[in-house]
């Protein structure tokens, strides 16, 4: 860890302020993600911005759907009443992800954010074009990751976002709501937040320095079931080999891609009256196949389907 | 020496008068555990404020430093000192002994430019903070000059040789009877690299006074540790005072001295004032030593009744270069299945990773991963049940040298295993079984591990107050040692467990091995009870020849211990009573022990008999435990509850290892894949389910004078060879290359078409 100095924000635009104009500034929210990459030196910021105790950490009811504070821990959100009312994929998305004590502190913006898992990242020994542009990327012909990208990879990486929250949210068509440093608000969709890798891969997302996410928007759920399903070693307390978040005719699939994969071709075939087998393969027919993900491939595909049929047996929610 | 026939009397141990032996008394340290103020050897209290040391590590595999910049990492806030091989203090040259009879050689750190792993020290920092430590060890520059290293275990094991001074054990004509087998089995099993990953990482406090040296660390041997420490500071051992009061595992990791007890030490004589260091979570993986993998070969031969008539098992394993350790991962089945001609060896590959060392149950916990999966699939070739195959091959006296067993219940441990388990529930024929979207499979395998007793002594006081106070140079490292011995000591002296204190984990105290191959209850055991003897003996004279004593002038033969008096029928005095008249200041002794010379005569293990159920997503190839049970044979419990949890907690291992637990190393760098434990996963909570283990009454007799045995590492002794069997049951997939993640069970799946 670098020495950094530290401040509590007072306000959201005072945070985004002092965010914009430092180029080695943060924001910090639970701190689950940054501060262990900052001890691990791969975060080097030379200032904190501590926006976990602005007052946007709450629930309310809008045009039908929800507004979640960008500042909520992960624990509150899944046990808020009508979130687990009116999505339960979210809510299974999210009590699947890290643990217990994570879920207390881990917030909805950071999770959103966290950064990849990709071994090589992790190892400062090792090149990785995303923790140190232009060094190379170790995980090309490293030793096989299960968290591999299977869609949108680059040559210049192959790693996978590992959020779990973030497939849900990207199957419920959910948006951020942000303050930029001209202190405007927007809203962006959750699925276009994230960036496939191209030759940038340390560009994660489409956000400004600076901008804050203040919150996620909820649209109604969708007509249909809603089912998350994660493949991982242990049963909990595991980053997923891969996941697969299900509502209505939407799949949006997890630990595939840089980003949280909105399967559109499986929604495509699903819509024209495919069979969950069927549409699943129209997805995965797609994917950029190797000598390395082919069985992570067929995975995905069984995972989609499986997913989809269970979808089927429950009722909308 | 002793004989086994000494230990056949009665004792107060084995007569049990108090209940103590056996009993499921808690935690004698539990509650400073559980209110975080037990002092782990971070956190000890040193006589002044220490400074915080941290390890800059290698990044490469192999070669040499061939420059190194150590000006920003001086520059950098609050730092106190920067040492590299070009300015580290002169320390004695690794693998020496000025002392002879030291345990453990010299163990020098930063003592050349030469890079033999990936992971090794390459520069310490003591600042003010920790933080200010690591951030100056990040400064240190360093420039390498590679050099190619040997890291891929697979693609070495033509390099592999006999380990130094081994011989294969070949009994009978194996390769005849093999041939002449009318059934055979012939497969090689794969374990990876497993490490430790202990809660508490290697972590030593150090301080000075004048010539003398106390250290506060983590370790599971308190003479190994005070002897590296003496050599490699080429000081006398008298000089180095070791404490290691609590431990949060060691599980064989740290049988050994590391870098942080040499340089805590240093840095504080350098800087004349309390230093401590600890290794991070990601230092420990290739700073400590690990589970080598092992690749095992087995041939079984077996008439068509299945009794062996060939048995073979071969292990090809890997250790550092300059580190020689084999893990004798085939030597348990030289004591398990009769077969009259047998093979069984091991091969060494020496390589530049960090050191292969012990790991709980070595040998046993990879090795039985591989025999215990080929019986299952004989069994399955004979058409017999596989409890079924392992008893007709159950051998009348040892398979390998023909000693009588000391006593042998692993029949009997199967056999009421798959009665309590519902063992007949299981389809013979694999994939019969679902429940949703689970396929279900049961499995089971034998466990076995060997027994052992080490010299050990123990010293024991009673004060003035009747406090009996045993202090030995012994660990806890979360067994329960502090239990087992003040209910030894209760027992022994017939006085409630109150009025036991237990000191320990000190280089002062009476030594004893510490904790380790699982000896360590029935050794330091044996010398407490031994010097509780002595104090009896002591305190008898001491009341028979004192006229103010109820007991003045009885028979010393007549005097009984018990509800902390001491008595000759109806004439007692508390023990108390007697100490403070007659020796006010105290009384103390020590006893010993030794292993018996005719020990060796007798075959002497613990077994036992693991059971799993597993379910297997016929989707996505995830496994899950349903239940496990295991019955043992691990002669007298000391205590139910401390046994039953280094049972399970053992049983639990094996779960690992058959589902999770694996290190990979990166053939490009030599390093491991997995540095924390967001990588390396060993279970969770919800990992296991249904989990139980249950003890036969036992005795052993030619084990020690109090009958025990070793239960810290029969657990995982096959247990993960029982989840396998589940797997295939379940399947029908045959998977011999652990751990059986997700990936691995699936690519199984599709090439059966499932
Ligand atoms: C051992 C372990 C296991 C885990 N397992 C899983 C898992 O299985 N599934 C899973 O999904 N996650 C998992 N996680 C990740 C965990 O979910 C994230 O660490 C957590 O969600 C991050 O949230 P935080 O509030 O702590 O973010 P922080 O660490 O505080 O911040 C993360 C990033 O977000 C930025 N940021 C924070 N708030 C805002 C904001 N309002 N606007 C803009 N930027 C912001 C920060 O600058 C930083 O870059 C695991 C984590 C650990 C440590
Ligand atoms: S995959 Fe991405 S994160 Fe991993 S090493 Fe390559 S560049 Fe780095």
């Amino acid at each position: 860890m670098r020495p950094f100095t530290y401040e509590r924000a007072a306000d959201a635009l005072s945070a985004v302020k002092a965010v914009a104009e430092n180029p080695g500034a943060k924001f910090l929210a639970g701190g689950t993600n940054l501060l262990d990459l900052m001890k691990l030196d791969i975060e080097r910021p030379t200032h904190l911005v501590d926006v976990g105790r602005l007052p946007f950490a709450g629930v309310e009811e809008v045009n039908g759907g929800l507004r979640v504070g960008g500042a909520m821990v992960n624990s509150k959100l899944a046990a808020h009443p009508r979130v687990r009312e009116l999505y339960p994929v979210l809510v299974r998305a999210l009590v699947s992800g890290a643990s217990g004590q994570l879920r207390n502190k881990a917030t909805t913006a950071g999770n959103l954010l966290q950064r990849t898992r990709c071994a090589y990242f992790y190892d400062t020994t090792k090149p990785c074009n995303k923790r140190q542009p232009g060094s190379g990327c170790s995980a090309l012909e490293g030793v096989h990751g299960s968290h591999d990208a299977i869609f949108g990879a680059s040559k210049a990486c192959i790693a996978s976002h590992p959020s779990d929250m973030a497939v849900a949210l990207t199957v419920l068509g959910a948006s951020v709501e942000t303050l930029t440093p001209s202190g405007a608000s927007r809203t962006l969709a959750v699925q276009d937040l994230h960036r496939l890798p191209g030759d940038t891969p340390q560009v994660e997302t489409d956000l400004a320095p600076g901008e804050l996410i203040t919150a996620v928007l909820l649209p109604p759920p969708p007509e249909g079931g809603q089912v998350y399903r994660k493949v991982r070693g242990r049963a909990s307390y595991a980053h997923g080999i891969a996941s697969v978040a299900v509502a209505g005719g939407r799949v949006a699939l997890g630990a595939v891609a840089h980003k949280p994969w909105r399967a559109a071709h499986i929604e495509d075939a699903l819509a024209a009256g495919a069979s969950a087998v069927e549409a699943a393969e129209a997805e995965l027919s797609k994917a950029d196949r190797s000598d390395r993900n082919a069985l992570k491939i067929a995975l995905v595909g069984r995972l989609a389907a499986a997913a989809i049929e269970e979808s089927k047996t429950r009722r909308t929610a | 020496m002793s004989s086994v026939k000494d230990w056949a009397a009665p004792n107060p141990i084995t007569e049990n008068r108090g209940g103590l032996i056996g009993k499921g008394v808690d935690r004698y340290e539990g509650r400073l555990k559980v209110t975080g103020s037990a002092p782990y050897a971070y956190e000890v209290d040193a006589p002044s404020r220490p400074a915080i040391g941290y390890m800059a590590t290698a990044a490469i595999a192999k070669g040499r430093i061939a420059r190194i910049d150590t000006k920003a990492a001086e520059a950098s806030p609050g730092v106190l000192l920067v040492w590299s091989h070009l300015n580290a203090p002169a320390q004695a040259p690794r693998g020496t002994r000025a002392n002879p009879r030291s345990q453990r050689p010299s163990n020098p750190v930063l003592a050349s430019d030469r890079i033999e792993n990936f992971g090794q020290t390459v520069a310490f920092v003591v600042a003010d903070t920790f933080e200010n430590a690591r951030a100056a060890a990040n400064l240190v520059e360093i420039e390498y000059a590679a050099e190619p290293g040997v890291v891929d275990f697979v693609a070495s094991l033509d390099q592999a040789d006999q380990p130094p001074g081994e011989e294969d054990v070949h009994i009978g004509d194996f390769p005849a009877a093999y041939a002449a087998a009318p059934v055979s089995v012939d497969e090689t099993y794969e374990s990876p690299i497993q490490n430790h990953v202990q809660m508490e990482p290697c972590a030593t406090t150090a301080w000075w006074d004048g010539d003398k040296v106390t250290v506060h660390t983590s370790i599971q041997m308190v003479k190994g540790g005070q002897h590296a420490l003496a050599e490699t500071l080429a000081i006398p051992s008298a000089d180095v005072h070791l404490l290691t009061r609590y431990i949060g595992g060691g599980f064989g990791g740290k049988g050994q001295a590391y870098d942080d007890l040499i340089l805590a030490a240093l840095g504080a004589r350098a800087l004349g004032r309390p230093v401590k260091l600890a290794y991070t979570r990601q230092q420990m993986f290739h700073g400590t030593i690990h589970r080598p993998a092992v690749s095992m070969r087995v041939r079984l031969g077996a008439q068509p009744d299945g009794r062996l008539t060939a048995f073979a098992v071969e292990a090809t394993t890997h250790c550092a270069r300059n580190a020689i350790f084999t893990e004798h991962a085939a030597n348990f089945s030289r004591n398990l299945y009769a077969a009259p001609n047998r093979l069984t060896g091991h091969r060494l590959v020496k390589m530049d990773l960090p050191g292969a060392g012990p790991m709980r149950a070595p040998g046993e916990a990879p090795g039985m991963l591989s025999l215990e999966c080929a019986m299952d699939e004989l069994a399955e070739k004979l058409g017999l049940d596989p409890i079924e195959l392992r008893i007709r091959n159950e051998p009348e006296v040892d398979p390998e040298t023909g000693k009588p067993f000391s006593v042998r219940q692993l029949v009997r441990c199967m056999r009421e295993g798959a009665a309590h388990f519902g063992w007949e529930r299981r389809k013979a024929q694999p994939r019969q079984v679902r429940d949703g979207r689970w396929l279900v499979g049961m499995g089971m395998a034998a466990a076995i591990r060997g027994n052992f007793l080490l010299p050990a002594k123990a010293g024991v006081r009673i004060d003035a107050d009747g406090i009996i106070t045993l202090r030995q140079g012994m660990t806890d490292i979360g067994t329960g040692t502090y239990t087992i011995l003040a209910q030894i000591a209760a027992e022994t002296m017939g006085v409630p467990m109150e009025q036991v204190k237990v000191e320990m984990g000190d280089s002062d105290f009476p030594p004893a091995p510490g904790s380790g191959g699982q000896f360590g209850a029935a050794t330091a055991g044996s010398a407490a009870y031994d010097a509780g003897m002595n104090l009896r003996k002591a305190l008898t004279e001491l009341a028979v020849g004192d006229p103010n004593s109820p007991l003045y002038g009885g028979p010393a033969e007549y005097v009984t211990f018990e509800n902390g008096n001491i008595a000759i029928e109806n004439r007692s005095e508390t023990l108390a009573a007697l100490v403070a008249r007659a020796a006010p200041e105290g009384v103390y002794v020590e006893g010993s022990i030794s292993p018996a010379a005719d020990a060796r005569d007798y075959s002497q293990h613990t077994y036992g008999a693991h059971f799993a159920e597993v379910g297997v997503d016929v989707v996505t190839g995830e496994v899950r435990m349903r239940k496990m049970f295991g019955v043992f044979a691990a002669g007298r419990i000391l205590n139910a509850k401390t046994a039953k949890s280094q049972i399970t907690g053992g049983m639990i291992w094996g779960v690992g290892t058959a589902l999770t637990e694996s290190n990979v190393v990166d053939p490009r760098y030599g390093s491991f894949i997995n540095q924390d434990m967001a990588g390396y996963l060993v279970p969770a909570h919800a990992d296991i389910v249904d989990l139980d283990a249950v003890f036969l009454d036992e005795a052993d007799d030619k084990a020690n004078p109090m009958g025990i045995k070793g239960v810290g590492e029969l657990g995982i002794c096959g247990a993960g060879a029982a989840v396998a069997n589940a797997i295939y049951n379940a399947t029908g997939v045959r998977l011999r290359d652990y751990p059986m993640t997700p990936e691995k069970v699936l690519a199984g799946m599709l090439a059966v078409g499932l």
